[in-house]
């Protein structure tokens, strides 16, 4: 179970997140091993190395070698977890990924740094905003967009449970807290942050705190919103969408990732099957590219937030 | 204390002499151009400084390396347009390791591709000059890269293409030590070499360092020169702040008639000012501590003065 924790601003990175839950992973198995392509200082795994030096690899900057290494240690039982910005353990190492890993049945741990607008000064060769619409294609993976840094702990150190391929996406940076520490999670179900009754926000990722406070304004103006954190997109909780969706005047989809073949598409893919006859409205990156700029900018840039949630809110009353 | 490394190195008439023959004019008029290829460096390396430093950050030591090759490429070498960035006759460059943007920009913007305000602009939201090289958004910039690796196909593309249409035209292709981690620059390099291609210069930038650490703690490349070889290319390894070493080492290089040619510039990540040269983590420096911006400061006023004596 979960318990909201939204007052608590001193929020650590991200990458913190990471770093502390693969450690702590360590501590009790062996088998857990890391993989880094050349981003340790980038990612903060060079304090794996530090703390584990016999379980810690940096393969350069190398990453389809990287997925490589890793299916081959999970081959021999090993639990590989890999790090790179997400442009280069998705778009890159697709067919590494898709053939190695996932068709060979191997197990691969896959952390994709600065997804989105959060790629700020490394700009458009850099920007991911399709890392989810090409992992939602492999049969089986399990795709996570965290949504703070209690999630974000709780992911990693639930992923080293599991087989086969999991991917979760997520800011090196600090982001807003929504979650109390211990809380718990279960991957393929959404969370219900706040209940509503006019609009229904399905959000991921660092826009779920976004969603949160759009919420919050547009109550004030009179419109009940639901929020829900569906930090998992694959599987996505499809019984819950069906459930709370019963009369709902809209439903809003509200990601830091293309429109096409992230959480909006799965989500419309649902709603068409079982005819519900809802508008769906999709909030994230409109089949653009990316490009340079503070995250704050390109948030607004790529109409991101949350005052796009509220204008569109609104515009449903009119 | 900032202090321009490079400065006196190099600078003598013997180095002269021994780099470029014995005939009498040809030092006299090679000397007058040394000296203008050394004012370039001299201006390239001291708008990298400004522009990462008005940014706030940026990758300083890998812009840094690259100083004089890029002075001798658009000082010398190159043939290009300034006022006509897509002159279809042009060479191109092809700088794989895309995050040396700054060390580019400060070059187009000195031969006159664009004002130098803009270098004030790197990185500045809806800014024509990204971290990473665009070629949408940047005139004079001929290919995008930043995603390490891509580069060295592009550029056999460039040059088999040249071949297929007869043109005499050059791609110089620029990559990174730690980038040839990336196996595509092999795939390239295999190409390149089986087709001939010599009018793909190759330089490999060896600062010997990636972004985390030396090469050869990381990932150990060895003896880049005779992998190059073993590979098929004609090699030269040359000074990397040595303009007419650079210089030298193409000429030898556009003579080569029957094999891909590749130039290793034994470079130092820093480039050119000591206090960033020996900055162990230099790949992405900060100007966000008084140590680090007092050193800007000092090394732009030293290029400064080197740039009015040489002027
Ligand atoms: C495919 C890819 N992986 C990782 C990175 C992140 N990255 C940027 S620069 C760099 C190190 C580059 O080292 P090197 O090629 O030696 O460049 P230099 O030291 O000259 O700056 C890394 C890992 C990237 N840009 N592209």
């Amino acid at each position: 179970m979960f318990e909201l924790d939204r007052e608590n601003t001193d929020a650590s990175e991200m990458r913190m997140a990471v770093v502390s839950a693969i450690q702590d992973l360590m501590k009790i198995n062996d088998k857990v091993i890391a993989l880094e392509a050349d981003l340790g200082s980038a990612s903060g795994w060079a304090k794996i190395k530090k703390s584990n030096p016999d379980r810690f690899i940096n393969v350069g900057i190398a990453e389809a070698n990287m997925v490589g290494v890793a299916a081959g240690l999970s081959l021999i039982g090993f639990i590989p977890f890999i790090h790179s910005f997400a442009p280069f353990v998705s778009r890159r190492v697709f067919d590494q990924i898709f053939i190695s890993g996932a068709y060979s049945q191997n197990t691969i741990n896959i952390y994709a740094s600065d997804p989105g607008f959060t790629v700020a000064a490394n700009g458009g060769t850099h920007t991911t905003f399709e890392d989810i619409a090409l992992y939602r294609t492999i049969p089986d993976a399990l795709i996570c967009d965290a949504a703070d840094f209690v999630q974000m702990r709780w992911i990693i150190k639930n992923f080293a449970d599991l087989k086969g391929i999991h991917f979760v996406r997520a800011n090196r940076k600090p982001i807003a807290n929504i979650y109390k520490e211990g809380s718990e999670f279960e991957f393929g179900k959404g969370n219900i942050l706040k209940k509503g009754h006019d609009i229904l926000l399905i959000a991921a990722g660092q826009l779920v705190s976004d969603a949160l406070n759009a919420a919050e304004s547009l109550e004030k103006k009179g419109i009940s919103v639901e929020v829900i954190d569906m930090f998992c997109i694959k599987p996505l909780d499809k019984d819950l969408i069906l459930k709370e969706i019963k009369d709902k005047r809209a439903i809003i989809s509200f990601e830091n990732h293309s429109i096409i073949g992230g959480l909006g598409s799965a989500i419309a893919e649902v709603l068409a099957e079982n005819a519900c006859g809802i508008p769906l409205k999709r909030i994230g990156v409109n089949d653009r590219f990316g490009q340079v700029g503070t995250a704050d900018f390109l948030q607004k840039e790529f109409g991101l937030t949350q005052s796009v949630v509220v204008d569109f809110a609104l515009s449903l009353q009119n | 204390m900032a202090d321009i490394a490079g400065l006196a190195r190099n600078n003598s008439a013997d180095a002269v002499m021994m780099t470029n023959g014995n005939e009498e004019d040809e030092i006299i008029m090679n000397e007058k151009e040394i000296k203008k290829l050394k004012l370039l460096s001299a201006k390239i390396r001291l708008d990298v400084l400004k522009c990462i430093k008005k940014c706030g950050y940026g990758h300083l030591g890998g812009s840094l390396s690259i100083v004089e090759l890029l002075s001798v490429l658009y000082g010398k070498q190159l043939r290009y347009d300034a006022k006509n960035p897509q002159w279809k006759e042009r060479d191109f460059v092809i700088l794989s390791k895309g995050h040396a943007g700054p060390a580019l920009y400060s070059a187009l913007a000195n031969v006159g591709f664009f004002g130098k305000d803009w270098l004030l602009t790197l990185n500045e939201n809806g800014t024509k000059l990204p971290s990473h090289l665009d070629r949408v958004k940047t005139p004079g910039v001929d290919m995008t890269a930043g995603s390490l690796g891509q580069g060295a196909s592009i550029a056999a593309g460039i040059a088999a293409g040249f071949k297929l249409k007869k043109n005499a035209q050059f791609v110089y292709l620029i990559a990174g030590d730690g980038e040839l981690n990336e196996g595509q620059c092999w795939e390239a390099f295999q190409f390149i070499a089986h087709n001939k291609l010599n009018n793909c210069i190759a330089f490999i930038d060896e600062n010997k360092k990636q972004l985390d650490g030396w090469t050869k703690d990381v990932i150990n490349p060895y003896d880049i020169e005779k992998k190059m070889q073993a590979f098929g290319f004609f090699t030269k390894k040359v000074k990397a702040d040595d303009e007419s070493a650079i210089d030298e080492a193409i000429e030898k290089c556009k003579s080569v008639k029957d094999s891909a040619v590749c130039i290793i510039l034994d470079s130092i990540k820093g480039q050119g000012i000591k206090y960033f040269e020996d900055m162990m983590d230099n790949h992405s420096v900060k100007f966000n501590t008084a140590e680090n911006i007092k050193a800007a400061d000092d090394a732009i006023e030293e290029l400064s003065a080197l740039i009015t004596r040489l002027e």
